[in-house]
């Protein structure tokens, strides 16, 4: 769908973007990821087209990025900002129009995805009349509209109440399941682990890390378990098979192990060393959580 | 193409839909109206005093032909001018000293200034007479008819103690004068508004969503032009409007010739070379300067920050205007007349100023040139800065930055 090779953006003094390559499959929900700062904002201009790289491609479907692609992408920035005095039915007509949309096409459209989010009462509204949370909903339909192929939103959860944010991420899933690839900008981690497919992390103008989230959550796998046991609490003499890392004593004899398995040994060996001695309520494996791995990445070239 | 006209639609429809627009259009030919009543007024109670006018003519074509009027009366005391100067008795008396020879001027002479309307009165009559006249001798030669008719011109004189002083009157310096202020003022109004619009989108940060459809330049050309056509809607309801106004009431009160009637209707020959320039020079002027707005507006990011920016820009204009209106309009054909409306920055103003006064047809065509050479020009500079600076928040702009912008590749 979208292969970014080896772009490089310059502004005056500093380096925004410093070879970065990406690959985002048709289909895929990907979570572009970074700290402020990081590049993320001068990626997604290149890709809708609003500057251009100084050395590097971007391929959109395997042709080289031009001006006939902008109708089938879809932004949201993540400065959120629409005409204050337009009326927000003509509005949205308008903006759907410059996206190549006839005029009664854009109107059509528009009518179902007003009563689809409740919308139906603001047409004939301001935009500077509507709530901020409203202005943003009504932004989104303005991404959207058009119905494009690769939709790009930058933070699209900054900004909503937690209501509509679930109503805003239902639809981005029903877009996606309807075919569009999505790539969103978000320090919201959870909310990665939740939706994205793949990610890349760009961190100081470089990415430092990109791949599946699942290949990612493994490859950060360290054979670290935690484990819940109820009898007596065991006293460790360093001949068990694994390397106690913390140990927590919960209520009536209800103990917490966190423990790190070295060598060739599995948790079967842990489990075998363990059942004789006391009874095991849980065991699972700690696959460190989207968030930990940003904030270890980052933090290594701080 | 089509993406700059769904630009300049909603850049023109948003605005003409305003209230200001609509108050705007409808008040100026309202205050337009009022003046003429309040013109008129004065006009009538004035004549209501006597006039006698000693006609002084030495071409013999208009001896006894003056028919009088209610409040004119005309009179061939058969003496020289000097003479019946010395012989004038009231203060609302005059003498109309006709040449031998037509191509000379015809004066007239009063001790107070001669109403527009009474000098009027007699430019009409004389005309008329004049056609008369010149019909019996040639037969119906309309060239020759033509040439007849425009070499009459009144000079009105005032006798004061130190001899004959010219008064301005003719509708010619009014017309330079309207010129001037009215294209001042309207590169500033609309000019403005396009850098309003500007700051507006930035502002308000849909910029981003528009330029992720459109080219920043396609957006910048469709705001100008739609603004644009704003001040030209406005323009052709003003005068259409005023004409009305002038119309119905000047029909009303024929009996009275209004000043503004006859300002009107001296328009008359040329009123469609001079409507054209103004519109040319409205035109390329708008557009020259808007650029150059449109730029400052994109490098700001609220308007108290313009300041800087600005007075460059409105320095050159204002310094035409002023001397424009204050020097230039006595001296339409000085050499630095035409130098200003030469250069593009004070041409639009300059101009105007010399239209009215047979500007030659070569200095037309290059001043004609040159403004639309210099929109282009600054159309292109301003281009550079915008796309740069329309993305730009939170950082002072010096011209430092905006030489670097301009060099900056897409």
């Amino acid at each position: 769908m979208l292969s970014i090779h080896n772009i490089v953006k310059q502004y005056a003094g500093h380096t925004a973007l410093n070879d970065v390559s990406l690959e985002v499959k048709s289909g895929q929900i990907f979570g572009l990821l970074g700290p402020n700062g990081a590049g993320k904002t001068s990626l997604i201009r290149i890709i809708t087209q609003i500057t251009a790289p100084d050395s590097g491609e971007v391929f959109f479907n395997g042709e080289k990025l031009n001006p006939s692609h902008i109708e089938r992408i879809g932004y949201l920035p993540e400065e959120r900002g629409l005409y204050k005095k337009m009326e927000i039915g003509e509005q949205m007509i308008y903006l759907a129009r410059l996206k190549g949309l006839s005029r009664d096409e854009a109107t059509k459209r528009l009518k179902v995805w007003f009563e689809k989010l409740g919308m139906q009462t603001w047409w004939k509204m301001k935009i500077e009349e509507l709530s901020k949370g409203m202005q943003q909903k009504a932004q989104f339909v303005a991404t959207v509209l058009h119905e494009p192929d690769l939709i790009i939103l930058d933070e699209p959860f900054s900004g909503f109440d937690p209501v509509n944010a679930e109503t805003i991420k239902d639809e981005i899933l029903e877009l996606n399941k309807k075919g569009a690839t999505i790539l969103f900008s978000t320090h919201r981690m959870e909310s990665v682990e939740e939706l994205c497919d793949s990610i890349a992390l760009i961190h100081k103008s470089k990415k430092i890390l990109d791949g599946t989230v699942k290949d990612i959550r493994n490859s950060y796998r360290n054979a670290t378990f935690t484990i819940d046991y109820t009898g007596e609490h065991i006293v460790f003499d360093g001949t068990q098979p694994f390397e106690v890392i913390e140990e927590t004593a919960g209520e009536d004899k209800d103990y917490t192990l966190k423990i790190k398995i070295g060598g060739s040994n599995s948790s079967n060996d842990v489990l075998q060393y363990l059942i004789p001695k006391v009874r095991i309520t849980m065991l699972q494996e700690v696959i460190p959580s989207m968030n930990e791995i940003f904030i270890e990445n980052v933090n290594k070239i701080a | 193409m089509n993406k700059i006209l769904l630009i300049i639609q909603r850049e023109y429809l948003t605005r003409v839909r305003k209230k200001a627009f609509i108050i705007m259009t409808l008040l100026v030919p309202a205050l337009f109206a009022g003046m003429y009543a309040i013109i008129a007024a004065v006009a009538g109670s004035k004549d209501s005093t006597m006039h006698v006018i000693s006609v002084i003519d030495n071409s013999g074509a208009f001896k006894g032909k003056f028919h009088d009027e209610q409040f004119v009366k005309y009179q061939y005391p058969g003496v020289s001018v000097s003479a019946a100067k010395k012989q004038l008795s009231s203060d609302d008396n005059l003498v109309l000293a006709i040449p031998a020879d037509l191509k000379d001027s015809v004066q007239l002479f009063a001790k107070k200034k001669t109403t527009l309307g009474l000098a009027d009165n007699i430019q009409s009559q004389m005309n008329d007479i004049a056609m008369g006249a010149g019909l019996v001798k040639i037969g119906i030669d309309t060239a020759q008819l033509h040439k007849i008719k425009s070499n009459i011109v009144i000079k009105s004189s005032e006798i004061t103690a130190a001899g004959e002083k010219s008064t301005s009157m003719g509708a010619n310096y009014a017309l330079s004068f309207a010129g001037a202020v009215l294209i001042y003022m309207s590169i500033f109004i609309y000019g403005a508004q396009v850098m309003r619009g500007v700051i507006e989108e930035k502002t308000s940060r849909i910029i981003e969503v528009i330029v992720s459809s459109v080219k920043p330049f396609q957006l910048m050309l469709g705001k100008i032009i739609g603004v644009g056509l704003v001040g030209l809607t406005q323009f052709i309801l003003w005068i259409a409007l005023s004409a009305g106004i002038t119309y119905l009431v000047g029909h009303d009160a024929s009996s009275v010739k209004s000043p503004v009637y006859t300002f009107v209707h001296n328009l008359g020959a040329n009123a469609g070379y001079e409507l054209g320039c103004f519109i040319f020079y409205w035109v390329t002027g708008f557009l020259f300067y808007s650029a150059l707005f449109a730029a400052v507006g994109s490098a700001v990011d609220s308007e108290t920050e313009t300041q800087q920016f600005m007075f460059p820009i409105t320095l050159p204009l204002l310094f035409t205007y002023i001397l424009s209106v204050s020097y230039l309009f006595m001296v339409p054909d000085s050499p630095l007349a035409v130098w200003l409306s030469m250069i593009p920055l004070s041409a639009p103003v300059a101009m105007m100023v010399r239209i009215p006064f047979n500007v030659p047809v070569w200095q037309l065509a290059i001043s004609m040139t040159v403004m639309i050479a210099g929109f282009i020009f600054t159309t292109y500079i301003a281009s550079r800065i915008y796309r740069v600076g329309i993305l730009m928040y939170g950082k002072k702009a010096s011209y430092k930055e905006l030489v670097k912008w301009f060099f900056y590749k897409e």
